[in-house]
């Protein structure tokens, strides 16, 4: 799947299915400061990535005190 | 391996967010009610808004400005909004345009307000000139020009889009350092007293991910990016910390910050009253000031004799 990340905007290549928790945990990101979004849609935690998605990992932290 | 899924806590069908700190999931409907639930009882619960207030949003095209603006609008609330062009590069040019499209797209009204047009200076050159972090003189002209804006304006409330994530790690920072004065102040709601509007943050009860949920639910677009000169500051790292705790026991950012309001507020009420007395006005401006000239102008006065600077300068290396 085709995964989408921020700061800085990058592109990375996951190979086969995951769990969105999985994956998150996978990269190494707080499932507390990120969303999955895929086509436009909230994927929540337990949902199934599959191996031609294209998602966007959102993170959801700004800095403005 | 299907696509089973978690079901929404209320109506069984499937779910598109899980919120570990109500052990729950929700579809997109009753996600969007749990969050009008909150925001209807921040209201109640610290007496923010009244039904005829005349409320100016203070919007800067993230999501939680314009979620909280989306919010009062769709409750029923006169809101309109108020942009303050800072001037960090291509950041500001585009969060004014997200600002601005959301506000086109609903008819509502957006003031804006230029740093460099209007007071002869922007955020960077600010922060070269006075030798301080960006944040800083950010927060200043904005806290300065959205009072002025509300009091010239015949706002009655000025409405922040501060969540829950920004009041926890605002907390977290004056508790380590016990900044008694900052604690004391740090409420949902600050009542108008002479040179100041009342100033409400109806998002305390709502975490910044369940606000980013709502934009992407209720198909508002927003800017995204972190700002570039914000990147690395101490209230991120706050935020990081307590999201690290948040992820070993959900629900510890609310109890934090609500438990402090509920607990530890009152205790501190004295303070606040002694801490509000004997302030004199601005020889320059004549808003509310500790000083003869108030911080406000003497940032636009160091400021705007500095010559531009652009936003890669300050940023670079920090």
């Amino acid at each position: 799947m085709k995964v989408l990340l921020r700061n800085p905007t990058r592109e990375i290549e996951i190979d086969g299915r995951r769990r969105v928790h999985a994956l998150l945990t996978e990269l190494g990101l707080n499932r507390e400061s990120h969303l999955v979004i895929r086509n436009g849609t909230l994927v929540p935690g337990d949902g199934e990535l599959h191996a031609d998605d294209v998602i966007e990992i959102r993170p959801v932290i700004s800095g403005g005190a | 391996m299907g696509d089973v899924g978690s079901k929404c806590r209320v109506c069984r069908q499937p779910a598109i967010i899980d919120l570990a700190r109500h052990n729950a999931n929700f579809c997109a409907e009753h996600f969007l009610e749990l969050c009008r639930r909150q925001v209807v009882k921040a209201i109640e619960q610290f007496d923010l808004l009244e039904r005829d207030d005349k409320i100016l949003v203070a919007v800067s095209g993230g999501k939680d400005s314009l979620a909280v603006w989306d919010l009062l609008i769709e409750l029923g609330y006169q809101a309109d909004g108020l942009y303050v062009g800072l001037g960090i590069g291509e950041y500001s040019d585009i969060s004014g345009e997200y600002a601005q499209r959301f506000a086109d797209q609903r008819g509502l009204k957006l003031i804006t307000i230029s740093l460099r047009g209007e007071y002869g200076y922007d955020i960077p050159t600010a922060s070269k000139a006075t030798r301080r972090v960006p944040c800083s003189a950010c927060g200043l002209s904005k806290r300065h020009l959205f009072d002025k804006a509300a009091l010239d304006g015949g706002y009655t409330a000025l409405v922040t889009g501060h969540n829950l994530d920004d009041e926890a790690a605002v907390l977290l920072g004056n508790t380590i350092r016990w900044e008694i004065d900052y604690l004391a102040r740090q409420l949902p709601k600050l009542d108008a007293r002479d040179g100041f509007p009342k100033k409400v943050k109806p998002l305390v009860r709502l975490t910044e991910r369940e606000m980013a949920a709502w934009c992407v639910v209720r198909g508002i677009d927003y800017l995204v990016d972190e700002c570039p000169m914000a990147a690395g500051n101490r209230h991120l790292g706050h935020k990081e910390t307590l999201n690290a705790i948040e992820a070993q026991s959900p629900g510890t950012k609310a109890a934090f910050y609500l438990n402090f309001l509920e607990r530890m507020a009152p205790l501190l009420a004295d303070h606040h009253r002694t801490d509000q007395e004997a302030l004199g006005t601005c020889s320059t401006c004549g808003s509310p000031t500790s000083g003869e000239v108030c911080a406000f102008c003497r940032l636009v006065a160091t400021a705007s004799a500095h010559e531009p600077v652009p936003v890669e300068l300050v940023t670079r290396g920090r």
